[in-house]
């Protein structure tokens, strides 16, 4: 193919380009021409990528690649487009784009600029890099460089002692994730030292190797991407930031992490033993399904959606660990499935996130409050805005004719075909994952009414709300633009998928049949007989009956209307409080999965007749990941350095001996293995 | 020609279900009171009910907002919509193939959503509670729900209900122990969505423990009618549902005679009509639950049919 030379390069050439807008950015400081310049550049920057990326990913072709000769000596920096580098680099850049474009009107309620916007565009230049790495080098320095800088703005309202925490929980796993992957990849280059992916790739690598290279990818991505138990960062840190970057993070980033494990497990690992699939399944149900039951308990909109992000990441972890064990069986068709259902919901989640934390920075700016429990009402005050961020929620809670149901349905049809799996452990595990998937599917929608129920609709409960005022164009553009693609994706979604089929092909070997062809512009995952989906039918057959049955009515019966007080069966009260709030909505979930899930201490204080105090309920949740890992991992640090302080007090002459004893066992160690 | 025969035909399909569904509703209501030795109304009581309603003016709150308006409309069609795609009387019809067992069950989930939101949008306590309590019943239900249609589509190989219905109907699929357990959790599930004793109480109002009576309680008029006339195209939904995937009998094939038709209509009405004689012999017989009991049945469902896809998964002969 002649064509992707120039887009490949084109597209490589803006992370030098975002690269100088850094620099710009830190050299111009707090002027009052910062803002709008640094998110005017990205975004035009942003828009030069994505089209490269787009032309690169709809024209399949035989890989891009390229070498300098910076960097480590022998290795050089590669860099390289193929089918999947292309389609998160579409991913990617198609967020930063919207993103930059919401930045230019709520960037500019940003207190201290100077500490987002060089960090902004050097964190868009490191996720653009990891993309096109095509070495281990490269590739974990475009990682690190990618973590730092997001962690720097992570940072950027430092003076809240909760931002910093999370600032430094944040840093603690991306080293704990580079570590990992650093590990990984020093395991799949063996003793050569070939960093290279193309050496990776050709070498065979002996199934320990492999084995060990997948669980650290895992545990290094997933640590990124949000895999429970590696989640406790995301809910803490994606919240901290500004929101168009909290969209960044959640929407973006930790696709970067989806696609460090895909290129490692599916491209470079070589091939797959039916196990990894099991593994990766498992966890991804109880990512799901973890996530979404506490995305449920969350009363601060922003940390509501960072925990949901966790639900998405198993529901596309349940898409990838099918496709691996579809592929380690040989099973192509099917693998090809399973993978586009998870890539559709790669895309699928980075838009109707994206959208959600717009709509969540949104009510920050207008009412100053993101807890759920003092807003309220916006509907009345944000009417843009509501409607916006009510195609998101409808589209994250899978519903028809949204993008998120398709790409759901997709992974409910791989799990249908799975009975043809020979393992008896998978024949297990795909079931109880489907039920998981199933529950996290159904326990999406309540917790999406809650928080749009709770923010926008109803009476407002703080006079911040009652106060609030639309946002400015630039903000509900880009929300508009975002709800807009959930609608075009769910609507035609055959599209997407033949333009995943190169990808699939490259990576399982097989495709899914060609949707296009398929009349009326429906979608059947294997063939029409077994199943078929349109959702264009289905949304013109709704707005049909809908509108029919209204027209009708207003018609021929009546359209008087009347406004009156509320009624609330004779005994409405006043006070907002009397609303159903966050905490209360998810009351009975609460009562429901609480014994078997979380770890939730209620305390009731009621007065009793005749006393005059007040009454008072306390609820704290503690995520278990604390409790089952990382309580004793702390423990386990603790106890080992209150052990080893002991060495701080010792005699020189003691030092003396631990030094030459240190040295005699290093020098046997050596000794021994040669 | 034979385009204009198809759309008339799913048309035909599309209208019956609207048109009986009060009468669906009003038998029931008639067995009910029977049976607890009352008279009760008219079987055609349901349909006086909706006229009158849609005659009469809407009384909105006044901070209600455009939610609260068109949330009516878009619960009937979504409802109406995934009725009119289970096969009644006919399998094969034009847009059949347009939504699958899953895509119908999410059009439900559709529907619930925005009822939950119109719940909620006034800002009372009443539209708060049953919002809360339909979704956290509907987060027990949907997933089984989604069992019973893997176990249904493992037994057919496909989730296109009118490929299963047509199997069914010609006996192949046999007896199973997985079918049996997912009609049994079929049966709890659709007594959990339609609100029925003893999960919910349709006849009931002013009482702490209800559901979906305390959504809609701000509602009135032509709005009312129209959520009024949902509930009973979706128990019309559930029943067809009962009809054609566990007994499929007298569904006419694809390019089937006329006669065809006529016979696939008189054993859908017939089956409906046992159906709501059973339905409220069912109710009768039990007594309302506490809220906090509702996991054990829904839970049961979930269980039942989580069971017999485990069976279908470990061999294809279960």
């Amino acid at each position: 193919m002649p064509g992707i030379d120039l887009p490949a390069a084109t597209g490589l050439w803006c992370v030098p380009g975002f690269l100088c807008l850094a620099g710009v950015a830190a050299a111009v400081g707090q002027r009052k021409l910062a803002t709008p310049l640094i998110y005017g550049g990205s975004l035009a920057l942003a828009l030069v990528a994505l089209g490269a990326a787009l032309t690169c990913f709809l024209q399949p072709g035989p890989p891009w690649t390229l070498a300098l000769p910076i960097g480590l000596p022998g290795i050089g920096a590669r860099f390289r487009v193929d089918a999947l580098s292309a389609f998160f680099l579409v991913v990617v850049n198609l967020g930063a784009a919207i993103t930059s474009l919401y930045a230019l009107g709520y960037g500019r309620h940003e207190e201290a600029p100077a500490r987002v916007l060089p960090f902004y565009a050097a964190f868009l230049a490191g996720m653009n890099l990891v993309i096109f790495a095509d070495d281990a080098f490269t590739y974990l320095l475009a990682w690190e460089f990618m973590s730092l800088a997001s962690w720097a703005i992570v940072l950027a309202r430092h003076r809240d002692p909760a931002n910093s925490r999370a600032a430094f929980l944040y840093l603690v796993m991306a080293s704990f994730g580079t570590l990992c992957l650093l590990l990984g990849f020093g395991l799949l280059a063996g003793p050569a030292g070939g960093y290279a992916f193309e050496t990776i790739r050709r070498v065979s690598h002996t199934p320990f190797a492999a084995t060990l290279a997948v669980v650290l990818a895992l545990l290094g991505a997933g640590s990124k991407a949000g895999l429970v138990p590696l989640h406790v960062w995301l809910p803490l840190a994606h919240p901290a930031a500004p929101s168009h970057v909290s969209a960044l993070l959640s929407g973006v980033m930790t696709k970067v992490g989806v696609y460090g494990f895909t290129r490692i497990v599916l491209d470079l690992a070589g091939p797959p033993n039916p196990w990894f699939g099991l593994t990766v399944l498992t966890l991804g149900g109880i990512t799901a399904a973890i996530g979404v039951l506490y995305a449920l308990m969350q009363h601060d909109l922003k940390r509501l959606l960072a925990y949901h992000t966790v639900e998405n990441i198993g529901i596309i972890f349940i898409g990838l660990g099918l496709a691996l064990a579809f592929r380690a069986n040989g099973i192509k068709v099917a693998a090809a499935l399973a993978l586009t259902a998870a890539l559709f919901h790669v895309f699928n989640h980075s838009v109707f996130k994206s959208l959600l934390f717009f709509g969540a920075g949104a009510v920050l700016t207008a009412a100053g409050e993101r807890d759920m429990e003092r807003l309220g009402g916006l509907i009345h005050r944000m009417p843009q805005t509501t409607v916006a961020f009510l195609i998101g929620c409808a589209a994250i809670s899978a519903l028809p004719p949204l993008n998120g149901f398709v790409s759901e349905w997709l992974t409910f049809q791989a799990i249908l075909v799975s009975p043809d799996l020979p393992q008896w452990g998978l024949k297990l595990t795909v079931p109880a994952a489907g039920a998981l998937l199933a529950l996290s599917a159904a326990l999406a929608a309540a917790c999406f009414v809650k928080a749009f129920g709770v923010t926008f609709l109803g009476r407002p409960r703080s006079a911040a709300a009652k106060a609030a005022m639309e946002v400015d164009t630039f903000s509900l553009t880009a929300m508009f633009l975002l709800a807009a693609i959930c609608f075009l994706a769910g609507v035609l979604p055959g599209f997407v998928i033949d333009a995943l089929s190169p990808l699939t092909a490259m990576l399982t070997g097989g495709t899914m049949p060609h949707q296009a062809a398929l009349p009326w512009m429906s979608i059947a995952p294997i063939a029409e007989s077994r199943s078929s989906y349109n959702g264009l039918i289905i949304l013109t057959f709704l707005i049909a009956s809908g509108s029919v049955t209204a027209m009708a009515i207003h018609r021929f019966a009546t359209r008087a209307t009347r406004r009156s007080a509320i009624w609330d069966c004779g005994f409405p009260l006043d006070a907002p409080q009397t609303q159903y709030g966050s905490a209360s909505f998810s009351m009975p979930i609460r009562r429901v999965f609480g014994t078997v899930v979380f770890s939730v201490f209620e305390r009731v204080d009621m007065p009793r007749p005749g006393e005059l105090r007040a009454g008072s309920f306390r609820m704290r949740i503690i995520d278990p990941a604390w409790r089952l890992a990382y309580g004793p991992i702390a423990r386990g640090v603790a106890s080992i350095s209150l052990i080893l302080n002991q060495l701080q007090f010792l005699t020189i002459r003691r030092y003396l001996t631990l030094v030459v004893c240190t040295l005699i066992a290093l020098l046997l160690l050596v000794a021994t293995w040669r | 020609m034979a385009l204009i025969v198809d759309f008339f035909l799913q048309g035909v399909q599309m209208m019956l279900v609207v048109a009986i569904a009060p009468a669906v509703l009003g038998l029931t209501r008639k067995v009910k009171a029977r049976l607890l030795r009352r008279i009760g109304p008219p079987v055609l009581q349901p349909y006086r009910d909706l006229w009158k309603l849609m005659h009469k003016e809407a009384v909105l709150a006044h901070n209600a907002s455009w939610i609260y308006r068109t949330a009516p409309y878009l619960i009937f069609a979504a409802t109406w919509v995934a009725a009119a795609l289970v096969p009644s009387y006919a399998a094969g019809l034009l847009f059949s193939w347009s939504a699958d067992l899953i895509a119908i069950v999410a059009l439900l989930g559709t529907a619930r959503f925005a009822l939950a939101l119109a719940g909620m949008d006034v800002g009372t306590a009443f539209g708060g509670i049953g919002s809360s309590r339909e979704m956290m019943i509907a987060s027990l239900a949907e997933p089984a729900m989604l069992l019973i249609v893997f176990t249904v589509a493992l037994v057919a190989g496909t989730t296109q209900l009118s490929a299963v219905a047509t199997l069914f109907s010609t006996g192949s699929a046999g007896l199973r122990v997985s079918l049996g357990l997912g009609l049994f959790a079929f049966l709890l599930v659709a007594i959990a969505e339609n609100a029925r004793i003893p999960i919910d109480n349709p006849a009931t109002h002013l009482e702490l423990t209800m559901v979906h009576e305390a959504m809609v309680l701000e509602y009135s008029g032509r709005h009312l009618a129209m959520i009024e006339a949902a509930s009973a195209v979706k128990l019309v939904l559930y029943f067809s549902l009962i009809a054609c995937l566990f007994a499929p009998l007298g569904i006419a094939g694809p390019g089937a005679a006329a006669s065809d038709y006529a016979l696939g209509i008189a054993a859908y009405l017939g089956k409906l009509f046992v159906l709501a004689l059973l339905l409220p012999i069912a109710e009768t017989g039990v007594a309302k639950m506490r809220v906090f009991r509702y996991p054990l049945f829904v839970g049961s469902a979930f269980a039942a049919a989580a069971l017999a896809v485990f069976l279908l998964f470990v061999s294809k002969g279960f």
